[in-house]
This record gives structure tokens, sequence and C-alpha cells, in this order.
């Protein structure tokens, strides 16, 4: 298959690639460059357990073309932190946000997101955010919870 | 003196979950390794005429496409836990079926190829001949004259029967009472779903000839043990088996599938590392589904409320073959607790397990339990509004107190075990407190002339977890093809350092985290000095894994075990360094020391290394702080508690919202409180997604209308309520740390409470049950033929 020269900064690092045309963002990020911190969970573009930021915007890239980055800027939970824990993923963890992981990536790159959108939401707002994330093993009590606490540390941080 | 257990200790394994650095299967990758991919089979059941692989193995980046002929020399995998009159009639997966098939989804062939995206592509050029067969989905229906017939050695697709309790005397209890109730059940067909798929990869060094196997497993050793011995015939040291990081399971990856032997012999044959992941769809329609019973049962009751019988019948669907542990399931974990928590002093219950053209049936969260609770559960709800009483006062007449413990279920329902400890009215009142259970009924009442429909349901489960006693699950009628006891190896290194293996295996329940707790208090030394490693059967000791709510009460109890050698040990030889005699020593929070002088201690940093070093041991005393533990319970435990749920139905669109749930648990005493909630919140979620959501359905051709999460209801964040979760705590006298276990009993008590809680809603239409899932539809739907 012709394949199609690409270059995608991921993580504030340039990557430069040739791909097949059909190859999936999310195959480009953990087979081409070895991030395997993003996750696929199903084949529909329901779980969002693959959501990373895709030029500021949260997206499933299960559902992005690897070709359709090109040129762009992608954030993966590998970048999010910058070496340090991001508040986000802080908070998980003091909040017991998790429990089997594998959602996680996705669920912290859609919260941290949700957060930017709207810094100071309600319970309600926090899950409806939540919309597009599947988690199987918490009851999302905790996850909630996690974000509710992110949110109150940017503010008391501002 | 406990500093870690008990606290709300953050998890140790979180940073690696958090930053993406964890390493589940997918994503470990071996040089030169290849990539597999299944064809399964589109139809339920048909005969295998003929299968031409020649144009999918011409195409580019394909190196090989084997069929089920080439895996003819393996055995079918075995069911290990053969329940009832199974031993003649099992029928289980092959690695790939050679000439028929009785469900979508088994595979027919394989291609090995230098990525996934050419063996998908490929799977598209293999060419089969079916001769399409007649299908049968339903339990009931499939043991019914004239219907297909999935196994020869099956007639009427009866795969197995069981039986427990006293027939007779239930009939005759059941005749001389007051009221007797009869109602048909439907306890739907579920999909696990673990965010993770499942995947394994396969290696092999012909230098040793020796297979090494990564799987997404709950028991990295029974698998190593069932491939070997029953699958390839080779000795089971010549195989090592991994389980990575692993993304949630709730049974499903407990059991043995053909993918696994499938891999460690593709990497054998084709001199490389192979890898098979499968895609969402193929875990719907590959891997197993949970629950589907169809149960009639008959409660009898006295005037007063007193429960004087229970007889159970109940259809089974196991599906076209056997899973590893599938007839266990609605057998020794189902029909053994139909007493619940509750003194019935008749009981009776008849199990067949029947074959059907839809995927395999096993455990999955609860397994079995949760069946068992909810026949017991509306059973006396349906008793309280047969006889216009309280169904909190009916619970609290028939309970078993505290001072009948151990309690033995009537008619010998437990095989010869006995519930441990319990105070089941006090986690009830709790809860109804809580609740305000008197100010909700007025509430209610007010509503309704508003034309509001509110309602309330209890749930008051026991189950039984902590499942272990090898002598018990060697008994007849129980049909376990293995002991059930648990190890574990803490090995105490020069420096003080401490590194735990366990045969245990976590896959989100947090237990590097908690026995870390568990061990840094018995020994007393921080829990940063603690390494819990799991899931090699290289590195650890032959262990059964992780499922059954057994790891804190069998897992973390072998731990407790062997660290009160390791002090032991270190107690001696702390006396020897003291030139003191032992019997005036002691061993506390980390020091060893003359009773009454512990300023003049040896910390057990110390006497690691003392003993790493064996300069100067005591006469006889071995080198190194190192023990190993296999724990075998005389008993299972019996968590139990109260669950309450408190719902608002539309009447006019039939949607249910779940406006309050409250749980009051009783594990024993709870190691770490955050991880406990975690698991009662997440397993009170998987028992509401039942009652409202989720259904596996099969059309009559034997295709699953819900392959897709497009199509099968996971609960999302909004679909759910806030939690409040409490505990009590009744310690079980069958360990020494008194615990019981928690991974279930959300899942158990909780679909009860909300359907209980809908029915109580709609009462003024003279509605007494709705099948789950309680969907608009269902419920508008029960309205409407209410009102005719």
């Amino acid at each position: 298959m012709q394949k199609i020269p690409i270059t995608v900064e991921v993580n504030g690092r340039k990557a430069s690639r040739e791909v097949e045309p059909r190859l999936l963002l999310v195959h480009f990020l953990r087979e081409a460059l070895g991030l395997t911190g993003t996750k696929i969970g199903c084949d529909t573009s329901q779980c969002g357990s693959c959501t990373v930021h895709l030029d500021g915007m949260a997206v499933k890239s299960c559902t992005v073309l690897a070709v359709q980055a090109n040129g762009s800027q992608v954030t993966t939970i590998e970048g999010l932190g910058n070496g340090e824990l991001h508040p986000m993923q802080q908070a998980f963890w003091d909040n017991h946000g998790l429990q089997c992981g594998y959602c996680t990536p996705g669920m912290i790159m859609t919260a941290t997101k949700l957060l930017e959108e709207n810094p100071n939401p309600s319970d309600e707002e926090i899950r409806d955010g939540l919309e597009g994330n599947l988690c199987r093993c918490t009851g999302y009590e905790n996850i909630v919870k996690a974000i509710r606490a992110a949110a109150e540390t940017a503010r008391g941080g501002s | 003196m406990a500093k870690y257990v008990g606290a709300r200790q953050k998890r140790v394994e979180d940073p690696r979950l958090i930053t993406g650095n964890a390493r589940y299967l997918e994503d470990v990758q071996l040089p030169g390794m290849l990539h597999a991919a299944v064809l399964r089979s589109p139809y339920a059941h048909a005969r295998i005429d003929s299968i031409d692989t020649s144009a999918a193995s011409r195409l580019p980046g394909v190196v090989a496409v084997f069929t089920g002929q080439d895996f003819a020399d393996l055995n079918p995998l075995p069911c290990a836990w053969q329940a009832g009159g199974v031993t003649n009639n099992a029928n289980t997966p092959r690695v790939l079926e050679i000439d028929k098939v009785t469900h979508t989804g088994m595979g027919i062939a394989v291609v090995v190829a230098e990525d996934r995206y050419a063996a998908e592509d490929a799977l598209a050029h293999i060419e089969v001949a079916y001769s399409v067969l007649p299908t049968v989905v339903d339990a009931k229906k499939a043991t019914e004259a004239g219907a297909p017939q999935l196994h020869e050695n099956a007639p009427d697709n009866i795969c197995m029967t069981w039986e427990c309790g006293d027939q007779d005397g239930t009939d005759r209890a059941l005749g001389a009472s007051d009221v007797v109730i009869r109602e048909h059940l439907t306890n739907q067909r579920l999909i696990p779903t673990a965010m993770e798929p499942r995947g394994a990869i396969g290696s092999y060094d012909p230098g040793t000839e020796e297979y090494t196997v990564w799987m997404t497993s709950q028991a990295p050793h029974v698998m190593r043990l069932l491939m070997t011995a029953f699958v390839m015939g080779i000795p089971e040291t010549k195989m090592r088996c991994l389980s990575p990081q692993v993304g949630g399971a709730f049974g499903s990856k407990i059991f043995l599938y053909p993918e696994y032997p499938m891999v460690a012999v593709l990497a054998q044959k084709l001199g490389r590392p192979v890898k098979w992941t499968e895609s969402r769809q193929e875990n719907y329609i590959a891997t197993t589904h949970g629950r589907d019973h169809q149960t009639d049962f008959e409660v009898g009751a006295l005037r007063d409320g007193t429960i004087t019988a229970l007889k159970v019948t109940t259809y089974a669907n196991l599906g076209g073959t056997l899973s590893t542990i599938a007839p266990g399931i609605p057998t020794s974990l189902y029909g053994s607790m139909l007493s619940g928590t509750y003194k019935i002093p008749h009981l009776h219950c008849q199990v067949y397990g029947v074959y059907t053209n839809t995927a395999m049936v096993d455990a999955y969260r609860g397994a079995g339990r949760p069946e068992a609770t909810f026949v017991i559960e509306r059973a006396v709800d349906l008793v309280a509004r047969e006889l216009n009483l309280d169904p909190a006062e009916v619970r609290r007449k028939n309970f078993i107190q505290p001072e009948d413990f151990p309690y033995e279920p009537a008619s010998n329902l437990l095989n010869g075990l006995a519930y441990d400890s319990g105070e089941y009215e006090k986690a009830l009142e709790r809860a109804l407190e809580q609740v305000g259970y008197r100010e909700f009924r007025q509430e209610q009442q007010e509503a309704r002339q508003q034309g509001r429909y509110l309602g309330i349901g209890l749930s008051s489960y026991v189950e039984i977890c902590g499942v272990a006693p090898s002598k018990w699950v060697g008994l007849p009628g129980e049909g376990w093809g293995a002991g059930l006891w648990e190890s574990a190896n803490v090995r105490v290194h020069l420096t003080g350092k401490t590194v735990v293996t366990t045969g245990s295996q976590s896959h989100g329940q947090g237990l590097e985290t908690t026995m870390a707790q568990v061990v840094a208090d018995e020994l007393g030394i921080p829990i940063e000095d603690i390494e819990v490693k799991h899931s090699d059967t290289m590195s650890t000791p032959f262990g059964y894994g992780t499922y059954g709510s057994r790891s804190a009460a069998v897992g973390t109890i072998a731990l407790y075990n062997s660290v009160q050698r390791i002090k032991e040990k270190a107690r001696k030889l702390g006396a020897h360094m003291l030139e003191a005699s032992e019997e005036d020593v002691v061993y506390q929070d980390g020091n060893v020391f003359v009773k009454g002088s512990p300023e003049q201690a040896k910390t057990i940093q110390e006497i690691a290394g003392a003993a790493a070093v064996a300069y100067d041991l005591p006469a006889g005393m071995e080198p190194f702080l190192d023990d190993t533990a296999y724990y075998d319970p005389p008993n299972c435990t019996y968590p139990f508690g109260t669950h309450i749920c408190i719902v608002e139905v539309d009447t006019d669109t039939g949607r249910v919202e779940i406006k309050r749930y409250l749980s009051v648990d009783d594990c024993g005493p709870v190691i770490n409180p955050l991880i406990a909630d975690g698991q009662v919140q997440g397993g009170i979620t998987q028992g509401i997604a039942q009652a409202l959501y989720e259904f596996a359905a099969y059309d009559d051709s034997g295709q699953l209308l819900t392959a897709s999460m497009m199509d099968y209801a996971i609960p999302k964040a909004e679909h759910l309520p806030h939690f409040e979760n409490s505990h009590t705590v009744t310690p079980s006298p069958v360990n020494p740390m008194g615990i019981k276990g928690i991974g279930e009993a959300g899942t158990i008590a909780s679909a009860p409470a909300v359907v209980n809680a809908v029915v109580d809603a709609l009462s003024p239409f003279g509605i007494r049950d709705i099948n789950m899932p309680l969907t608009p539809q269902a419920v508008w739907r029960a309205i409407q033929e209410a009102g005719r």
C-alpha cells in the first residue's frame, strides 16, 4: 500500500514517518512512536480509552487517521505532566479515581480538557462531560471526586 | 500496632497507571514478533465442510495460515469444574474447531502476519464452506422435544443436572404453609466487558524447549497447568506464564481460552514470537458471558411472615461449549446460597445446565451469588407484598441471629459448610436509619397523591467468599478439579527491604497496596520497603489466582502466616544476637528486645542482615529470612450487609431514576477503606447496570445483537447516582485477621435492591415483577399492561 509522509509534533517533539493512509492515529502513537500509554478499548469510538489532545482538543485517537494529524500537535498521557505529575494525575491518585487503570489515561486527558472549558463544574456537569469515556471498575464516584478536587486545586492555586 | 491496616493508604501501583507507564499485554513488544488474527464462525451452528486458505496465504505480509487440522494433535480445552453429571457429556472448545461450530465466534482459522493490519486483511480471503444447522438460544426451549441437538453426548442439550437440599421435606413444608407464592424470574445474560480486551503472546526457545506465554489472566499458574498437562501434553515445567498489568477482568479472565495455547504452538511452529489481541467485537462474541438463568420458585410462608420453605428450579444457559469452570457457577455458588440471610427450614434447588447456540457462560463478578441473592431477595419482597407486611419486618422476622452462628443452612444446602459469623439485623437497622426509612414511607405516600411514583428497595445479602477449603471443593457434588488454597512467599533481604510474592493476581483490586499494608504492620517496616510481586509462574509460588473475593481472605492470610514465621525466626535470631534466652525476647514493631528493655533492641533490618551474612547463627538455624506459606482455610467466609435503593419512576416514559443508593457492608475488618469503598462502588455499578441497562441479546439464529459498545449498554457517569457507603465490622472466626472479602459484595447486593425499589414504586399499579433490565420500554410496557 502507498505510504504518505507525515510529521506530527507529539509531546513537544517532532516525529516524521511514512504511514499507510488508513493507519489510525492511536496505532501511530502506540506502534510507530512506542507511546503505549494511550489505550484501545473498543472498535467503535465508544470507550474513550484512546483520548489524546490534538491541537488543543480532546479527541479519540481511534477515530482520527494519522495522516489527518499531519502538521498537528498531539499530547498523550506521557506528555501531560512534563516529567512531573499533572494536577489531574495527582487528583486521580489522591482520590482513588482508578482501579485497573486501563481507562485512566483517556479519562485524565478528557478531564483536563473538561476543566479548561469549565473550571468550576458541578458534579452533574462533570458526569455529562465524561459522556465519551467508559470506566468498568469505579462506578465513576471517585473519578467525579478526583475531577472536583483537581478543579478546587486549580482555583486555589490561581 | 496497626499503622497501615485500616488506613486510607493511597495505592502504590497508581503512579505507573496514571502516567501511562504501566505495561499491559498490548504494550509488550518482543523482537521479531508476529501478529495473529483469528477467523471466527459467523454461524451459531454449522458443520465446516471445507476451508481454503491458499489465497490468504499468498497475501503480502502473511507468514502462515493454519486451520483446526494443524492443531488436531492438541486436546480440547479442559473443563476443570465438573459439577453434577458433566463428566460424560462435557464438550469444550478446541484451539481451532475442525468440523463443527456451536456458537458464533468460535475460531476456525488463524492468520499470522508481519503486522496486525495484514493479518486482519487476510481473514477476508479465507474461503469456508459451511452447512448451516438449526439453532436454539434459549436454555429452556433447548431441552424441549424437537429442539436442535448440539452435541451427541448430551441428549436434549442437557449438559448437567444438579440438586441440593431436601425435595420431599420442602414439598411437605410448602403444603403446610399459609401462603405459597410462585414466580418466574429471568436473570439475563450479561457481558463482563473488562476495559482491556483479552490477548496473549507466545514465544518458544528451541534450545531449552521452553515456552513463555504472556496473557491477560487472573490465574497464570492455573493457565500453565491446563495448557501444558491437559491441552499440549508437555510437562508444566516447560512453560512460563505471565500476566502483565491486567486491565479489569470481573471473572472473564479466569478461564483458559483457545488463543492461549494457540500462540504458544504458533511461536514454536514459526520460530518467532506471536501476539494475538482481541477486538471488542471478538471480546463480545468469543469471550465468556455471565448469568442467563431462567428460574421458577415457590416460597411458602405463615401469615405472620415466617418463611417456611423455598423450592427453586433453574435452567442455566451454559452456551455452545463449556468454559473452564462453567458448571460450578449455577451449582456450588448458586443453589448452595439460596437460604440467603434467613433461617428457612426447608430448601430445595434443582438446576439444569443446558447447551445452546450462544457464547460460553461462566463466572461474572459475583458468579452464582448475585443469581441466588436475586431469587431470595425478590422472594422475601413478594412474601411481604402478599401478606401486606413491611419488607423490612419480614427480613427481621426471618434473619439468622448472631447466636445462631456457625449457621448451617437447612437441608444440608451448603454440603457441610456453615456461615461463619453475622449480625444481619444490625446492618439492616443501620441502613434503614441512614436512609430515613419511616420518613421515606411518608414522603412516598405524599408523592403518590401528587402522581409521583417513588419506591424503596432493600437487599439483605450474604455471600460465600474466600472460596477455598480444598476438602470442601473436593467433595462429591461440588466437582471442582483442584484444590483452592493460596500461597505467599516473604523474603526479607539483607538491608531489610522485603519482597513478597503471591499466587494471587491483582487486576485492579490494589493488592500490591493492601498486601504491603499487612506486611508493613506485621513486620514493623515502612511500606516503601516492600515490593509485592505477582503473576509470573517463574518467580511466584503456585497459586490459584484471584476471583471469588479470595485474595484478602485466602491470599493475604497466606502472606500473614508467612510473616508470622519470619517474625518467629527473627525473634530467635534476635535473642541470639542479644545473648538473651529465646523465651525472654519479644518481636514488636520491627524490633526484638528482652521484655521490659526495649532500649536494647535489635531491629529487623539488623537481624535480616545477620541472617543473610550468616556469620553467627544459632545452632541449626538456616541462613536468610525467607518463608513460603500455603494456606488452606477451614471454611469459606460469608460477608453480608444491606443495600437500599430509592427510585422515582416516570410513569409516562418508563424511565427509572435512582435518587439514592446506600450500602452497609460487613466484610470484617477493612484493610484499606479507600480501596474497599472503591470495590463496593464498582460492584454496585455492575448490579445497577444489570437491573437497568445491560442485556446480551441473541436473535433466534444465534447472532449476538449487542456485539459492540454501541449496542451493549455499559453505564456512563451520567447514568449513575452518588453512592453512600458504610460498614459494620463483624470479624470472621475463620482466619486470624478476621477478614471476609469485598470484591463482589456490591454486585451481589445491588440488582435486587434496584428491582425491589422499582416494583415498590409501581405497586399502586398492581405490578409485582418486571424482567431485568428495567429499561424505559420494559417499565412503560408493564405499566400499560397493568392498566388494562
